[in-house]
């Protein structure tokens, strides 16, 4: 079995202990998705302030275990400010880290996940995968809030 | 016989997956109230029965399809005797206790409850015995009511005559699959009829670890399932009076729950069969045999005395160890708490500490158990539960202690 400091990365914790982008936003004008991990209770709201093309703001609500928390306040630092078309790039490339297949029959962009790819260690405990992309499919849900 | 006659060393050596290792270390088995594990005595009868005994039941004249049916009632009848039921035939086989409250639900529920009607629950059910009410609610306009808890986790008995004021259904749990308490039964079932209320009894976590007398319950309906006994899944009881049963309707409809079809409509078929519509569960039900059989081989007092001494240890060993970092869920008194431990540890949530036990092959459930009316309750999204059995022992409960120890290291509290 792997170790767990290949779950358990220092920057995980960091996030975990002090979660970036905590919090809400007036809906509308923001738009607001939530998703929950039936499997154990971890519970997450995603809210999107989106102008144009970019997201201008966002925050995350909820609770749940260190890898979905952390999983979340991470993905709300690599969506902030970015364009809604890079968002979804970013969204692919990393469920794809997460070894979880699209539908979509073009290949997986090629996006830096910076921070993010503290989170491959997760891939060797399946069954962590699904609190680590409850914070992505929460995004997506938001994002087609938002069309 | 008493508890210190069995020699619980050889009852663990019976279980192959509770001696067996992963990664080279033994593997620490403390989710039995999930589902327990399996002795050699069912894997071997079950194996044998499809090897050499298997046949359909009910239904051919050939005598390897009488032994068959044989079979198949003779652990019938071990179960109407381990819990004591007056008559083979109110013992209803299954698919689960999840089956068979939906079937009480909506069979005797469909036809005795109408709008208005009041079914008292309490707020340690497990889903199962919630949703049932909740769909009945929905289709029929039932009225739920619920029995509190005290800040210690019992039932809050204070108002329950006003509760049961006009209600036609007491349904509640004999043991906390969350907390490990234990109701008091009886005094429940005759609250209920002295109310005019039918007493269902939610006896999933109670049966494979107590003795279980349904006629000196007074109860009406009592469920569980085979897989927390020993037994193999696939296969639950219902018992119930035979009065009760008699009147109502059938659950599912098909094959070998009817006396006569034609086109105009059918008869049923006498009591067990009325319930047990289609091919039933035939292995399951060979193995269920096996394990009432072996669980009476060790005795159910003993049973009980054997997980009363486990909990009391288990309770002092954390507690000693982590004082108020660890809160433990339910009763402190033994006498009224079964081998069930949910825990909050320091603030680590339940799904991490599950993780770094597992380290340690150390096994126990995170998340809402089933109860999630309870666990809002509790303020808790989830808790870790760790549950002992017959094959589990003190070094279990110290293999626990030991192993949080990983998990403050790993989260630096
Ligand atoms: C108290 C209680 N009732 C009912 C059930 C449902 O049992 P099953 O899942 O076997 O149908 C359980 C199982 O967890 C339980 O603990």
């Amino acid at each position: 079995m792997p170790g767990l400091e290949d779950l358990y990365r220092e920057i995980i914790l960091d996030h975990y202990r002090s979660p970036r982008n905590r919090g809400e936003l007036p809906t509308p004008p923001a738009v607001h998705a939530q998703g929950h991990n039936p499997l154990c209770g971890d519970e997450i709201t995603v809210y999107l302030q989106i102008d144009g093309d970019t997201i201008t703001d966002v925050k995350v609500g909820g609770q749940g275990c260190s890898i979905s928390q952390s999983s979340a306040s991470m993905m709300s630092q690599a969506v902030k400010g970015k364009k809604v078309d890079d968002v979804k790039a970013v969204v692919r490339k990393f469920k794809s880290m997460m070894s979880i297949d699209d539908e979509d029959p073009t290949p997986i962009p090629e996006v830096k996940l910076g921070d993010l790819e503290a989170l491959q260690g997760v891939v060797k405990f399946p069954v962590r995968i699904k609190c680590a992309v409850l914070a992505w499919n929460t995004l997506t849900e938001a994002l087609a809030e938002a069309q | 016989m008493s508890a210190a006659a069995v020699d619980w060393a050889r009852v663990k050596a019976d279980f192959p997956v509770v001696n067996g290792r992963i990664d080279g270390q033994p593997i620490v088995y403390l989710d039995s109230a999930n589902t327990s594990q399996k002795p050699h005595a069912v894997i071997d009868a079950m194996a044998d029965f499809m090897r050499h005994a298997y046949a359909p039941i009910n239904r051919s004249a050939y005598r390897l399809a009488a032994a068959a049916t044989d079979a198949y009632e003779g652990a019938r009848t071990k179960v109407q005797k381990f819990i004591n039921a007056p008559k083979a035939h109110e013992v209803v086989f299954t698919k689960n206790a999840t089956e068979s409250l939906n079937l009480v639900a909506h069979s005797w529920g469909g036809a005795n409850l109408k709008r208005g009607d009041a079914v008292v629950l309490t707020h340690m059910e497990h889903h199962a015995n919630i949703v049932p009410w909740q769909m009945l609610a929905a289709s029929h306009g039932i009225e739920l009511r619920w029995i509190p808890l005290t800040a210690d986790g019992q039932l809050d008995l204070t108002n329950l005559s006003t509760l049961l004021d006009g209600a036609k259904v007491l349904s509640f749990t004999a043991m906390s699959n969350v907390l490990g308490t234990i109701t008091p039964v009886a005094a429940l079932c005759k609250a209920a009829h002295d109310a005019g209320a039918v007493a269902i009894v939610d006896a999933c976590q109670y049966v494979p670890h107590n003795v279980t007398d349904v006629q000196a319950w007074g109860a009406d309906f009592v469920t569980f399932s085979s897989h927390k006994m020993v037994g193999p899944s696939g296969i639950g009881v219902m018992w119930g009076r035979e009065a009760l049963l008699d009147a109502m309707p059938p659950f599912l409809g098909g094959g070998n729950m009817i006396a006569d079809v034609r086109l105009d409509g059918f008869t049923c078929a006498e009591l067990p069969a009325k319930f047990e519509a289609g091919t039933p569960p035939i292995v399951e039900a060979v193995g269920l045999g096996a394990a009432v059989e072996y669980l009476s081989g060790l005795g159910m007092s003993n049973v009980r005395q054997h997980e009363m001494h486990l909990t009391d240890y288990a309770l002092r060993t954390l507690t000693d160890r982590y004082g108020d970092d660890i809160t433990i869920h339910g009763p402190r008194n033994v006498e009224v708490r079964g081998a069930v431990l949910s825990f909050a540890f320091r603030d680590i949530h339940p799904h991490d500490v599950s993780q770094v036990l597992d380290q340690k092959n150390v096994c126990v459930r995170a998340g809402h158990h089933c109860a999630k009316p309870l666990m809002r309750l509790l303020g808790a999204n989830a808790t870790a539960r760790a549950s002992f059995y017959i094959y589990n022992d003190e070094s279990d409960a110290d293999a626990l202690a030991d192993a949080l120890d990983g998990a403050s290291d790993i989260f630096g509290l």
